[in-house]
């Protein structure tokens, strides 16, 4: 009868396809939407070797730029402008803000710890006060109550409902969270690659000692990998407030950790290992919700962010940095 | 300058581990402060630390016969909780140079222990002398195996691995009232389907006091010299573990842990060492806090909890056990101070006195010489009072509001009042619903003028100062005042750590640390 307990635990519509399906793409969905944040945790790492605890609540911030233009624009049930040039402002909006709000993050709480030559603590600290101050800010300015984006009522609702393909089914929301991520993905590896101030970051983050002597101005490197990934992190999260269709003052806490947990496992310091981390934990997450409980999956994530660490320190796709001495 | 080891008055040659040593003396004679509070300082530093130790702690054994407030005991014993709560993460993150972001789960840990083990949830009533070991000693357990990744891992990595487990302790506790065994709770003799463990977000009431034989400890005072006590003996017991072999070990850890291991230390041993001994001390005030409190409540054991003993230990100085117990009595009072709607007495109701003389008190120490402090001190009243008359004749009723004397009632303070109502800038009906949420925006552009202070340097930074402490008491009288214990007080916690690390990354009593390259 004990046996029987363990299969009778998952319900009939549990072990369908079709199910197997939704849980796929919510997880991909979800999974861009971690692995842009976890992006910009990655690149600010790369350069400065310093975990941005901030991170999460210039997300939270964007996502509430987001919903002020949304609600200054009349608002997902009566939009003053049509739907399209609506998300693209929502977006645009929240990129600058946020990324102007990283930029300051970063002059104000961790330069002056950089100049001084502060041990590495004392930025960590610093960006554990920042956090809090932002949340804190938050909830004063926008009270503690879930702010609704309302996405169901957008164009009618023809974002949310989701379309057939035999017996799956998916939403235009979820296609256009992948395709956003996607796109941001090649502009941003585009970005590092090509140009001269992605060739300089580059620089920096493999030794910033040598490319200061090099000429490059590492402030301004700085500063700039501050805006693109606080930008990223905007853009993040109005795409979470459209999908998960609200935004509160602790959003960025819950997403920051789970974020940075997939730029640890993609193998932090590397772009590509931060998508590939933000998937795998999307994936996971989704999984562990449908098949299992949505109560402890933040244990399940970190279950899994123990095992890589273990099995595999610097991540799937980091590089072993060898210590020199 | 206090040195890390404030018992002993080490001599000057004692060669020092954690700091490079003709940098830091060459550092604190270019840094010494001049003046009579410099005076003061080095004479009280070249006595033996002994004689401080029991100085210092003599006198807080004092404070509840001086007063027979209870409320002014409690804040004493919650302030000695967090110094205790400070001590026990100096080991792992001061000492050992551990990052444990986890450290509220062990706190958490020893008052959801203590709480089952001595109330009425279980049945169970222990005594104190068997409760208080056997939670500190399974916790002390926990520690060590959730020090097992930093055998691994280090720095940012075992931070970030460290606050996962206080999150994975705050999500057991609130969830912790339905666990269900796969289902099988009645086979294993349970009488429900969702065994209720930890009680869920109401958490568990009704805890016992620390009970031995048939005394049950229940007045404020007790708790207060209770606590103390812990304290005392920790301070102690860490004093002497840091000077011993084990202490130089996490200290060398702390500095080069390659080095450290090249010289044949067990660092492995030791990082676990530094998280257990630091797990116990937390278990330990957890158990007074669950006793104090009465019960265990999920949202005690938070992160914004573990936000305040990091702030407790870094503005105090990490390494530094003075520091732990010095950064405690800061943010307490602190906290406690931004905290109106409590009464400390009169009109100085809402701990208006403290936050006057506290802003006072640091623009004294910190300024030098006295023609600036009296500057800044001068132009600040003429700013107010300028500011007053000129908003006064351009929109009478701007200046008609009262100030608020506790949470509800409000009147004109005698002459104090009088004061402050001709220096700020009070509109009438602030106090009304609704009524000061206009000043919201003073709080950022508050935070704002604040972070341009660390920007500024000299004749300048003194000129924004002027308007600043201005705004800081019109955001004090028209804002803190009315939201009670609120978010601001947090807010102004954030932006006080931010600043600190800025302008003075070592904390109050800390070492600068000389990073070698």
């Amino acid at each position: 009868m004990h046996a029987f307990a363990l299969l009778g635990y998952f319900q009939s519509y549990q072990l369908s396809w079709s199910y197997l399906f939704d849980q796929l793409v919510a997880g991909v969905t979800l999974g861009s939407l971690y692995g842009l944040m976890a992006i910009g945790y990655s690149m600010v790492y790369g350069v400065l070797k310093l975990l941005n605890f901030a991170h999460g609540e210039v997300f939270m911030i964007g996502a509430y730029i987001g919903y002020f233009v949304l609600v200054a624009l009349g608002g997902a049930l009566s939009p003053a402008v049509p739907v399209a040039l609506l998300i693209f402002l929502m977006i645009a909006a929240a990129m600058i803000g946020s990324g102007v709000l990283g930029v300051a993050v970063e002059r104000f709480a961790y330069r002056p710890l950089r100049k001084a030559r502060a041990p590495r603590i004392a930025p960590l600290i610093s960006a554990l006060g920042v956090s809090f101050c932002l949340q804190q800010l938050a909830s004063i300015f926008f009270t503690t109550q879930y702010k609704q984006y309302n996405p169901f009522g957008l164009s009618g609702g023809t974002l949310t409902t989701p379309w057939h393909l035999g017996s799956f089914e998916m939403s235009w929301m979820q296609v256009f969270v992948i395709l956003m991520t996607a796109f941001f993905m090649l502009v941003l590896w585009q970005l590092v690659t090509r140009t001269q101030i992605g060739r300089a970051m580059r620089a920096v983050s493999f030794d910033l000692e040598a490319a200061s002597m090099m000429g490059i101005d590492v402030d301004r490197v700085v500063v700039f990998t501050f805006f693109v990934g606080s930008a990223l992190a905007g853009a993040g999260g109005v795409m979470n407030g459209l999908y998960l269709s609200n935004t509160w003052p602790q959003v960025g806490f819950t997403v920051g950790l789970i974020a940075f947990t997939a730029a640890v496992v993609g193998g932090i310091g590397s772009i590509p290992g931060a998508m590939v981390g933000g998937l795998a934990i999307g994936l996971l997450k989704s999984f562990a919700i449908g098949y299992w409980s949505s109560a402890y999956q933040d244990v399940i994530v970190f279950c899994i962010l123990i095992l890589v660490l273990l099995i595999r320190p610097s991540g799937i796709l980091g590089v072993p940095a060898p210590q020199k001495v | 300058m206090s040195d890390s080891t404030p018992i002993v008055d080490a001599p000057v040659h004692d060669p020092e581990i954690g700091a490079d040593e003709w940098v830091s003396r060459s550092g604190d004679r270019t840094t010494r402060r001049g003046g009579l509070i410099g005076r003061a300082e080095h004479e009280l530093m070249r006595l033996p630390g002994t004689i401080r130790f029991f100085a210092f702690f003599g006198l807080l054994a004092l404070i509840p016969v001086m007063t027979s407030d209870d409320y002014l005991i409690r804040i004493g014993t919650v302030t000695l909780v967090f110094a205790l709560l400070a001590l026990g993460l100096n080991v792992s993150v001061g000492y050992a140079g551990l990052l444990d972001l986890g450290y509220i789960a062990y706190y958490g840990i020893g008052a959801y222990g203590y709480a089952m083990l001595a109330s009425s949830k279980f049945g169970v009533h222990w005594q104190a002398w068997a409760a208080i070991p056997t939670v500190v000693g399974a916790t002390v357990v926990i520690g060590f195996l959730l020090a097992l990744p930093s055998r691994r891992l280090s720095g940012d990595y075992l931070a970030i691995v460290t606050l996962f487990f206080g999150q994975i302790f705050y999500t057991l506790a609130v969830q912790g009232y339905k666990v269900s065994l796969l289902g099988l709770n009645k086979d294993l003799g349970l009488h429900s389907a969702n065994w209720d463990v930890t009680g869920g977000p109401n958490g568990i009431a009704n805890v016992d006091g620390f009970r031995i034989g048939s005394t049950t400890a229940i007045t404020d005072h007790a708790y207060y010299y209770i606590t103390l006590a812990a304290v005392v003996l920790v301070f102690a017991a860490l004093h002497f573990a840091n000077n011993s072999r084990t202490g130089r070990a996490w200290r060398a850890l702390n500095d080069d842990t390659l080095a450290a291991q090249v010289m044949s230390m067990r660092i492995n041993w030791l990082k676990m060492l530094a998280i257990g001994v630091g797990a116990g001390v937390g278990a330990l005030a957890g158990t007074i806090n669950g006793a104090l409190l009465q019960g265990a409540f999920p949202d005690d054991y938070n992160t914004y909890v573990l936000i305040t003993i990091y702030a407790v230990l870094i503005l105090g100085g990490a390494g530094s056990l003075s520091g732990a117990v010095l950064g405690a009595i800061v943010v307490t009072v602190g906290l406690e101070a931004l905290r109106p709607g409590t009464e400390f007495s009169d009109w100085t109701a809402n701990g208006r006195g403290l936050f006057y003389v506290t802003i006072l008190i640091v623009v004294l120490t910190m300024m030098r010489p006295w023609r600036r402090v009296l500057a800044v001190l001068g132009g600040t009243v003429v700013f107010g009072i300028l500011l007053h008359v000129i908003i006064g004749a351009a929109w009478p009723r701007g200046v008609h509001g009262g100030i608020l004397n506790s949470a509800s009632t409000f009147d004109h303070g005698g002459s104090m009042g009088w004061a402050i109502r001709h220096w700020l800038v009070l509109p009438a009906g602030t106090f009304q619903t609704g009524g000061y949420t206009v000043f919201n925006y003073l709080v950022v552009l508050l935070i704002a003028m604040i972070l341009g202070l660390t920007l500024l340097k000299g004749w300048m930074r003194d000129a924004l100062l002027v308007p600043t402490i201005w705004l800081a008491a019109e955001v004090y009288e028209a804002r803190l005042i009315e939201e009670g214990s609120g978010a601001t007080r947090f807010l102004l916690l954030g932006a006080g750590l931010i600043v600190i690390m800025a302008k003075r990354p070592q904390g109050l009593l800390g070492k600068p640390r000389v990073e070698i390259v």
